[in-house]
């Protein structure tokens, strides 16, 4: 079994918006080109022009939600490691493999002693670990711990590949253990959430929930906006004729 | 056990190499990381104007797409039957040779028997120039069956469109209101721009019979029934008249809402405008009480007042649209059911949309000087934006629906405005700045001009003197009378019927007609292998050119296999559609970052070649020599007139390198490289809104080689060339309309926006088929490319059918349950699935997701040959026959658009089949199948 560091120095993780997220997959692909070149062995996939099954560190869901009364909507819910402070997956651990970073909180996968006994991807609440069937190592998200330090790229592009890539821009990259930071503040502004919490594994990374939908529906704003006086004469063409001929004259 | 010591700072790439991407029509900028002279990553470039950085799934699966086992390999010779797939491969001169003696006799003797049409093609500016220089009037791309009448319903209305034409005003909009988009057109640019309209808390309305995409993250939808769009969106306009919610001072400055019309019914100007001597179109003017001309400096344009002269009537168009659309038949009430929106939300919609436009105004204090020499100190904003594409494009009433879409946002004030909708150079560009179409073919001879083009009245159509058509497709006669950018979906169907005339050779690029794009796809797989009574294919010969073993590949006879995205020049020029920004104008290349390992060679430059070969002028030196060594000497080299080429950056000035016009410049390629791959030149701030009359954004085009001379001008709510046809109609005029088809004229080239029911309604009982049926494309996919994607295709490997909770419950289907589906056309079974947040009378899929066993070096048993399905074959170019003797083309009456999204259908269960209906036999891949796994890592 292994332990997990008491507390860490920072809590670099994810925000991911809820409200913006379309749905696209940007983030699925971008994450899966760059950890297929870089850290580890690469994001493999069997039967590629068959039946496909691959390798992916971060994978979009939609989910549907039907009230009982009104209209049905669409989430889409990008979903990768949470880097738990109480990351099951580390303690479950049978050879240190799995650890957690003591200077960011990075949960990761040191392959070199990663035997695949897949105990991790059994403990992880959220099914965020994928064993990688050509390598037969366990393989998760890094926050692409090889991008946000790395002096080989520009500053700005020092954050992970999900976050530089997303056209909607509904994912942010930071800080949460420091309140002030941008990503910190977009918590507490939107009041970001929790996934799962009931588990206890106290996630770092973060959801914004999508603001509320089809307000339109349940406000008739038109009566104060839409009926002015001179809407009745407005139903034939003479009135509207003579209307726009008085309000030329005033402009 | 303490911490591993982890690398944080490896090396990314040897070079960096920035060129444009091609995973769909997007045309983002790309950095390909390279790793020993491989590609080893690809993400978005920061710097590029398309994308700023960001990137979408397509796009960084490129590394797959360019690796893809299914490319193809060398030239190829069919040697089975047409169909099989069975081919020998054979060197490029015996190939170019062997085009050559086909399409040689053919250039000399009768150039119309060859029909080039190419598909998703980014250089037709320049496929456009090589066809006019063979001769052929027989040549478009696609837009006939994707989104001709968004284009032209733009063009003919404002000068531009939706996407390529312009976009909303990100930065300032605060009301953003989609129509029927999926993904795409435009790809990433939508994201973004959603992304900002979020951040500043704007409200996005999306009106779509699905809610996915962009439709899921909107803050309102609207499920609209599918083809009822034009009527909701006239309905908006009438509560907005009602309301006085118009912006008066602007539809008399910049529109024809002032101008003066014919109102005498015996006149053969009836409905035509009043103009002067000079041509100009006549308004009354307020302070004199006088007719003048729209542009004199001065005029204050009246909306209310006509003129009688020479004993005829004339009245402003706003007369006429006030008149149409305040009529109840418009009210919301009178609408609601046949749109499945409720009146009262219409109502609120109209009533959101009129208080942003009005009551948050927005003002910039930045002064500008309009086309009549008036000075105005500030920019005044109706921050209320749309966006629409093929949603409401592909329906046979999506012209006027369009046209529709386009009125309202001119009513509003908020077209060219901040926080509306801004055009991108070369657009605003209006009718009159395009050109008519050219169709006069005589042997051994260039056209007489470009193909394609805005027709102003009956006398632009291609008609020969016997009153048949000049064109293969049909393409600007009476049956679609403004079909600005062809009928491809009508090519192989004409030419297998030998009707206008028969070919000889079809040429293809880049469309796979055998499948996906084709509507009635077994038909057309027919259509391509049937033989007359000599044995020989009733057309004749098939030369293709992809990049890929598509389907269309096995249905050719001769095959010029193109390079992926990355070993090619290409160029994103301001003479075709650039990818310039409402504030700067913007054009782009690819270059070769890798060089082909496979015996292929990038169209462009065969065609290049197959020019000189053919001693086509164009192509040629005056000693015969070869004039372009390739496309990348065609882009460096070619002007289309002095100072004007394909790029207009790093051009050569008398006194060095310049922007615009200017010479050609050899090292221009190196210096676009050098600068990532594009060229910007931003539009100055006194320029950037009011485009079409701003004098500041007329000079600045001017300079730019946009325009020759300003030509300031008027948005057209009432557009004069489709009254035009009208008068034809109506008896008046020399060339006149063939009888079956004057009164659908009459009705349908209506100059205000008119809505009338999808064609399909009236063909097809709509009891028997009451339910819709609709694709769309997926975000991570673009066509039938992302199959071959090995990233992508996990994504989105298979296409339920999506079925509303209404249609489970009541045929007691279960996800993953078989449902046969049938259309007055043919029946497919295919899986189904649930979905809620769906119009309760539609269903639909994913597009192109389908494929033929034997395609793409997939495996038989991939779940796209097995279990993903089209549509397609529930769809056919002719309307089922209605009793008068004819069969009606199932495409809009006026530009011809392929109306796939007016099928309507039936469903019953059916027990599970082996695989999706109907099934095809396997192709032979002329490329085999791809490895069993991928460990992709090109870094050590």
């Amino acid at each position: 079994m292994t332990q997990l560091p008491e507390t860490t120095e920072r809590k670099l993780g994810l925000v991911i918006d809820l409200d913006t997220c379309v749905g696209c997959h940007a983030c699925v692909v971008a994450c899966k080109g760059w950890n297929t070149e870089n850290y580890g062995a690469p994001l493999s996939d069997q039967d590629p022009y068959g039946t496909p099954s691959g390798t992916f560190l971060n994978r979009v869901h939609s989910y549907e939600i039907t009230p009982k009364e009104g209209t049905a909507k669409l989430v889409h819910f990008p979903k990768s490691c949470l880097h738990c402070d109480d990351a099951p997956c580390v303690t479950v651990c049978p050879t240190g493999a799995s650890y957690k970073r003591v200077e960011d909180g990075i949960v990761l996968v040191n392959e070199d002693h990663c035997i695949g006994c897949g105990l991790c991807a059994w403990a992880c609440p959220y099914g965020a670990r994928e064993m990688d069937a050509a390598e037969g190592v366990m393989k998760k998200c890094t926050l692409c711990v090889d991008r946000i330090y790395n002096e080989n790229l520009p500053e700005e592009d020092r954050e992970p590949a999900c976050v530089r890539t997303c056209p909607a821009g509904a994912r942010h990259f930071g800080d949460l253990g420091d309140p002030d930071s941008d990503v910190s503040q977009l918590v507490a502004e939107r009041g970001g959430m929790d996934l799962m919490p009931e588990q206890g594994t106290k996630p770092v990374n973060k959801y914004l929930p999508p603001r509320p939908k089809d307000v339109l529906d349940e406000v008739d704003i038109l009566a104060p906006l839409l009926a002015t006086p001179e809407t009745a004469e407005h139903r034939n063409l003479s009135g509207f004729l003579g209307w726009l001929d008085r309000t030329l004259e005033k402009i | 056990m303490g911490q591993p010591k982890i690398d944080t700072s490896p090396v990314v790439s040897d070079e960096v190499r920035k060129t444009t991407c091609y995973m769909c029509a997007c045309r983002c900028g790309i950095n390909v990381h390279m790793k020993d002279g491989k590609v080893a990553y690809i993400e978005g470039n920061r710097d590029h104007p398309v994308n700023r950085g960001v990137l979408c799934a397509k796009g960084s699966a490129g590394i797959m797409q360019h690796n893809a086992p299914s490319r193809l390999r060398a030239p190829l010779k069919r040697v089975g039957p047409r169909g099989s797939g069975e081919f020998e491969e054979i060197s490029w001169d015996e190939a170019l040779e062997l085009a050559v003696s086909w399409m040689k006799p053919l250039r000399e003797t009768a150039p119309e028997k060859l029909a080039f049409f190419t598909g998703r093609d980014q250089s037709q500016s320049f496929t456009s120039f090589w066809a006019q220089n063979f001769g052929t009037p027989n040549y478009a791309a696609h837009g006939g069956f994707c989104s001709v009448n968004m284009a032209a319903a733009g063009i003919y209305t404002m000068g531009g469109a939706f996407w390529e034409f312009g976009q909303p005003d990100w930065e300032r909009s605060k009301l953003f209101m989609i129509f029927g988009v999926a993904e795409d057109h435009d790809s990433n640019p939508i994201k973004m721009g959603i992304g900002r309209l979020k951040e500043r808390g704007a409200r996005v309305i999306g009106v779509n019979p699905i809610r996915t995409g962009y439709n899921a993250v909107a803050d309102d939808w609207v499920g609209i029934t599918p083809g009822t769009d034009g009527l909701f969106i006239l309905a908006l306009v009438h509560e907005l008249l009602k309301a006085g919610k118009i912006d008066l001072d602007y539809l008399a400055r910049y529109t024809n809402a002032p101008v003066l019309v014919n109102c005498d019914p015996s006149s053969a100007e009836h409905g035509l405008f009043l103009r002067d001597a000079d041509g100009k179109q006549l308004v009354m003017d307020r302070i004199t009480g006088k007719p003048a001309p729209f542009d004199q400096p001065g005029v204050k344009p009246d909306l209310r007042h006509g003129l009688r002269k020479a004993g005829v009537t004339h009245k402003p168009v706003m007369h006429f649209l006030a008149e149409r659309y305040l009529d109840p038949q418009y009210a919301p009430e009178a609408v609601a059911e046949r749109c499945g929106v409720k009146a009262a939300k219409i109502r609120t919609l109209a009533a959101e949309i009129a208080r942003v436009a009005f009551e948050e105004t927005i003002e910039i204090d930045q002064p500008w000087t309009d086309f009549r020499g008036e000075r105005h100190e500030k920019m005044i904003g109706r921050p209320v934006s749309f966006h629409a594409m093929r949603g409401i494009s592909a329906h046979s009433n999506g012209f006027q629906t369009c046209r529709a879409l386009h009125v309202l946002q001119i009513l509003l004030g908020s077209v060219e405005a901040p926080g509306g909708f801004r055009f991108k150079p070369p657009y605003p560009k209006p009718v009159e700045a395009h050109p008519t179409p050219h169709g006069s073919a005589k042997p051994g001879s260039p056209l007489d001009g470009p193909h394609l083009g805005f027709p102003r009245g009956p006398d632009d159509l291609l008609l020969k003197e016997d009153g048949s058509p000049t064109r293969i497709d049909k393409a600007f006669t009476w049956d679609n009378p403004m079909s600005a950018h062809g009928l491809m979906h009508m090519v192989i169907s004409n030419a297998h019927a030998g009707d206008p005339y028969k070919i000889d050779t079809l040429f293809l690029y880049m469309a796979n007609m055998a499948w996906n794009s084709s509507m009635n796809t077994s038909g057309v797989m027919k259509m391509l292998t049937d033989t007359d009574e000599n044995g020989e294919y009733v057309i004749p010969r098939i030369i293709y050119s992809d990049a890929y073993s598509s389907e269309m590949v096995a249905y050719a006879d001769l095959i010029l296999p193109d390079t992926t995205y990355l070993e090619r020049h290409d160029c994103i020029s301001l003479l075709d559609r650039p990818i310039c920004e409402a504030d700067a104008a913007a054009d782009a290349i690819r270059w070769p970052v890798v060089e082909p390992d496979r015996d292929v060679r990038g169209f462009q430059s065969v065609l290049c070649d197959l020019g000189a070969r053919m001693g086509m002028p164009g192509f040629v030196n005056e000693d015969g020599s070869a004039k372009y060594a390739d496309y990348a000497d065609y882009i460096v080299n070619h002007q289309r007139k002095p100072g004007i080429g394909p790029l207009a950056g790093w051009r050569m000035g008398e006194n060095g390198l310049t922007h615009g016009r200017g010479a050609p410049n050899e090292g221009q390629l190196d210096n676009y490289i050098a600068n990532g791959g594009f060229f910007v030149s931003h539009i100055p701030d006194e320029a950037q809104y009011y485009k079409p009359w701003n004098m500041a954004y007329q000079n600045w085009a001017v300079e730019m080689g946009i325009f020759d001379a300003a030509a300031p001008y008027l948005f057209q709510l009432y557009v004069e060339p489709m009254r035009r046809f009208q008068l034809a109609a109506e008896g008046h005029g020399k060339r006149q309309p063939p009888e079956h088809l004057r009164e659908r004229i009459k009705t349908t080239l209506d100059p205000l926006p008119i809505w009338y029911p999808p064609f399909e309604d009236g063909h097809v009982d709509p009891v028997e088929y009451p339910i819709h049926a609709l694709t769309q494309r997926p975000m991570a996919m673009y066509h039938s490319w992302g199959t071959q994607n090995a990233w992508l295709r996990q994504i989105h490997g298979r296409n339920p059918l999506y079925l509303p909770t209404k249609l489970m419950r009541q045929h007691g289907f279960a996800d993953g349950d078989w449902a046969r589906v049938i259309s007055a056309h043919g029946e497919i079974t295919v899986p189904v699935m649930e979905m809620a947040a769906l119009n309760e009378n539609t269903v639909w899929t994913w597009n192109a997701i389908g494929k033929r066993k034997g395609a793409w070096a997939l495996k038989e048993d991939a779940p796209e040959a097995t279990k993903g399905f089209l549509l397609n074959h529930l769809i056919h170019e002719l309307l089922p026959p209605k009793g008068d003797g004819l069969r009606w083309a199932n495409s809009d009456p006026v530009t011809g658009q392929a109306a796939w999204f007016d099928l309507r259908v039936k469903i019953e269960k059916s027990a599970p089949p082996e695989a999706s209906q109907p099934s095809y036999g396997t192709i032979k891949s002329p490329v085999g199948q791809g490895p069993d796994e991928l460990t992709w890592k090109v870094g050590k």
